[in-house]
């Protein structure tokens, strides 16, 4: 394998990691706080969808950005309203939030399929993209790629060094003992969500304005699942999170590397890896039992209401 | 808020049947709001998304011929969910029984006999039993979630269906299109009229739904499930097999979806093609929850999302509408479900209307 095989891998091996990061950044944060919302699927699309028509209509690629991320907000406002509003089920909810995301995403792009976008365009760093290998990896990206660099790096220190973290993390492992302290708990939560939504629907952005600019039916593929299992593999922790995202961004790239070392497997069968990786990953993870359960936050997923 | 939600500190019986009804109806509202802001006439246009499709023969039979995959897909899940068992995967399971069910049918391409059609549904059931399987065993062995693997299965089924008709099932005579042969006679499920497309898988439907609805309000293994469902420990407790239960809801869950997609191969469609499931296999989620998870509810809510697959259909030919709108609505349905479903255990007061909830607003916030 050449040098110059290894420095697309890894370049490419960003990009597609980049989705995956983003959308689980967000869950994360929304698990920590003791919400588990499984619709991110859902909300990736209707952000994809909506930064793609308001950049295609208005040409100004940042206003799609800025869509994406309200289009995943807004999808994840009614996440917040029927689960922790209503008390939902919040498996049930989050499964209606996808459903209904991918019908809301197909319905509203259905004009829009296929139509061409001059998305984001990779920026070199003078110099720094100059280092063989990883300076193209990391300083040849385009803007978005760094944008998420900078919200990891923001949504690290929130949750490890700031105050804000800590409440996070209080509602998420003891809600009611959270609140006994005075802490808002149903708003916490449901700023978590938002934020969640507003990721979400960033990734989306990211989708359909940057890696592949346009508009196509069901395009995120799955990757919002793939990144509900990335937070269980990262055990709940947010450096994990980053080092998931990219492998599983080298999983699904791994037909250039077949391609590469001259390997020919059928082009559906590789398709499956990522998706298979995910499974044998989740397999690995999950053997120790009692590991998960001392990881996930302990209030993950339960309904709460003030004074029960 | 003006509107306040007070615990009826009792389940409503009666909003239990209601909140499905009510959710139909807000959605039909929303539906006529959003073609109206559209700019298409809003009851014309719910008249051609929901009575022009059955509005003769052919379109009963169609709505049979839609609803019939939906309805085995439901009752499966309606299996595992009483059980509190996840499973996402209806869709792949569907998709493998369909694989599983072409492989045999090409290869009994030449028989004459009933038995070749035998077969291939009972490999297809097997497949997806086998898919979903699959769930049990990482779940009761390795204690992987089966939200997720069960999702990730579909996506896998997907790939493995598309290799499989591009590769080793590809007609050899189909000038290279992503199809497998036409099945022989003997392998087809025979049509119940002439000229319509409703055929003998109507009987596996109406024999599973029987099968599911004596399983779930009339048998032991059926009350094992639903305890491990509403309480896992309590189920532990009374010595149930929790692992045992997992494989049996699961296998029966996958089983039924394997059946709904060989049925699809050797029924209306006679060959493996990529697009065997416009997503029946979600579909079924929601009518699992709108049928609220028992069999004769789920009937209804299937010959109703069979009716808006229809629609969807109609609306894109007829008024111009993208077909998506039947997921569109599937997701809306499901939703406003789970929103009314608040109704059951809470009910709403406006403030300062009608009798005071006592004292209770100055209550201190509680500690604990």
């Amino acid at each position: 394998m050449d040098i110059d095989l290894l420095t697309n891998i890894f370049y490419a091996m960003i990009r597609t990691g980049t989705p995956l990061l983003l959308v689980a950044l967000g869950e994360l944060v929304c698990e920590k706080s003791g919400v588990l919302n499984l619709g991110q699927e859902g909300m990736m699309l209707f952000g994809a969808v909506a930064g793609f028509i308001a950049a295609f209509a208005t040409g100004n690629l940042w206003l799609g950005v800025v869509l994406a991320c309200l289009g995943g907000m807004l999808l994840s406002q009614l996440f917040a309203l029927v689960a922790l509003g209503f008390n939902a089920n919040q498996v049930a909810t989050g499964l209606a939030l996808t459903i209904f995301g991918v019908g809301l995403s197909s319905f509203t792009g259905a004009g829009w399929v296929g139509k061409p976008l001059a998305g984001f365009e990779p920026i070199a760093i003078p110099l720094l993209s100059e280092i063989p290998v990883i300076g193209r990896m990391l300083f040849a990206q385009d803007l978005l790629v760094y944008l998420s660099f900078a919200l990891f790096g923001l949504v690290a220190w929130v949750l490890l060094k700031s105050r804000v973290g800590l409440i996070i993390q209080a509602v998420g492992e003891n809600p009611d003992a959270a609140s006994a302290m005075g802490l808002p708990v149903l708003r916490v939560r449901v700023l978590a969500v938002l934020f969640g939504g507003a990721m979400a629907g960033l990734a989306g952005g990211y989708m359909s304005l940057a890696y592949t600019p346009m508009w196509a039916e069901n395009m995120t593929a799955g990757r919002g699942w793939i990144a509900l299992a990335l937070v269980v593999f990262a055990s709940w922790r947010v450096g994990r999170v980053l080092l998931g995202a990219y492998l599983f961004g080298l999983a699904s790239i791994l037909h250039l590397v077949a391609q590469g070392i001259g390997l020919s497997i059928p082009g559906n069968l590789l398709a499956m890896l990522p998706y298979v990786a995910t499974i044998v990953v989740l397999v690995l993870l999950s053997r120790d039992a009692i590991r998960t359960r001392l990881y996930a936050p302990v209030s993950l997923g339960q309904p709460w209401k003030a004074g029960h | 808020m003006l509107l306040s939600l007070e615990p009826r500190g009792y389940e409503s019986r009666p909003m239990l049947w209601l909140s499905p009804v009510l959710a139909a109806l807000l959605t039909l509202i929303s539906g006529a709001l959003l073609f109206a802001s559209l700019g298409h006439p809003p009851l014309e246009t719910l008249r051609v998304l929901l009575i022009d499709p059955v509005s003769d023969l052919y379109g009963v039979s169609e709505l049979l011929v839609k609803a019939l995959p939906i309805l085995l897909c439901a009752l499966g899940l309606a299996v595992v969910y009483n059980a509190r068992i996840w499973n996402i995967g209806a869709e792949g399971q569907l998709l493998i029984g369909a694989l599983a069910g072409s492989a045999v049918a090409v290869h009994v391409i030449g028989w004459e006999s009933r038995w070749a059609l035998v077969l291939s549904l009972v490999v297809g059931t097997l497949g997806g039993a086998a898919w979903a399987g699959l769930c049990a065993w990482l779940r009761t062995q390795f204690n992987a979630n089966e939200i997720l693997t069960s999702i990730m299965l579909n996506y896998t089924a997907l790939n493995l269906l598309l290799f499989a008709v591009h590769g080793p099932l590809k007609d050899p005579e189909g000038f290279n299109f992503p199809e497998s042969a036409m099945f022989g006679d003997a392998t087809r499920l025979p049509q119940l009229f002439e000229d319509l497309r409703v055929h003998g898988g109507l009987y596996f439907a109406l024999l599973a739904l029987v099968a599911v609805w004596v399983l779930l309000q009339r048998s032991f293994l059926g009350f094992q499930i639903k305890v491990l469902g509403l309480d896992k420990r309590a189920a532990g407790f009374v010595g149930f097999r929790e692992k045992r239960l997992f494989w049996i809801a699961l296998l029966i869950s996958g089983g039924l979806a394997g059946l709904a997609g060989v049925a699809e191969v050797v029924g209306p469609i006679g060959q493996l093609v990529p697009q065997v499931s416009p997503g029946y296999g979600y579909a079924a989620i929601t009518v699992a929850f709108l049928g609220r998870l028992n069999p004769i509810g789920i009937l209804f809510a299937s010959l109703l999302m069979a009716l808006l697959y229809l629609g969807g259909e109609n609306a894109q030919m007829a008024a111009n509408l993208p077909q998506s709108i039947t997921q569109l609505f599937q997701g809306m349905v499901l939703f406003f479900l789970l929103a009314c479903d608040v109704l059951i255990l809470y009910r709403p007061r406006m403030k300062g209307w009608g009798r005071k909830p006592q004292a209770t607003a100055l209550e201190p916030e509680p500690a604990a």
